[in-house]
């Protein structure tokens, strides 16, 4: 079985790397922010394989947290670009 | 072999060609907002036959709903992500592919 597990990671690894042409030929900025939710997606498939693999399930964990991580960072993204484009309308939050 | 066993190798499979097919998805598809179907459909298909098949390996009850929720999240934050990305690329201007 651990075959198994470690034979599925090193293949979604794989399919993680062909995204990475999505990050080379995007038109837009966005095109490569999806790449990144890409990376997320898959590295929380990976992270919980691996967890499993290695009897350590405290890895399960970090795949957790990866998953919060990637929604902050797209959520950071959309924020970050659309205050650059538009009127600067935001009120800075009270002290 | 035990039973659970063949249950999660037979599931770990069957989530292979969803990952690769929203890949595919990402790389071959004309434009954004297809993207983002590939990428929030199939991927997260495909992470949720990965956890239906280890949580026929877990060891208790607290395992089992640790995976559930991960995923749960997962598709959480994924479809919320996918509106916000798909409002902010209309109001950018860009609009969806069409054939003609």
């Amino acid at each position: 079985m651990i075959e198994l597990y470690l034979g599925l990671a090193v293949i979604l690894l794989l399919t993680i790397g062909l995204g990475l042409g999505r990050v080379l030929r995007g038109p837009t900025a966005t095109d490569r922010m999806l790449a990144a939710q890409l990376f997320g997606t898959t590295a929380v498939a990976i992270l919980l394989l691996l967890g499993q693999a290695s009897a350590s399930h405290a890895i399960q964990n970090v795949a957790l947290i990866f998953a919060l991580l990637t929604a902050v960072s797209a959520l950071t993204f959309v924020r970050r670009t659309s205050i650059d484009n538009g009127a600067e309308e935001e009120q800075p939050d009270g002290d | 072999m035990a039973i659970n066993d063949l249950i999660t190798g037979l599931l770990l499979l069957a989530s292979l060609p969803f990952f690769l097919a929203g890949t595919l998805g990402l790389l071959r598809f004309p434009d954004l907002f297809c993207r983002l179907h590939a990428l929030t459909k199939a991927d997260n298909l495909g992470l949720g036959l990965v956890v239906t098949g280890l949580m026929f390996q877990a060891d208790s009850w607290h395992q089992v709903a640790r995976l559930l929720l991960t995923w749960l999240l997962v598709l959480v934050a994924g479809a919320t992500v996918a509106h916000l990305i798909a409002r902010k690329a209309l109001e950018d201007g860009q609009r969806p592919w069409s054939r003609r």
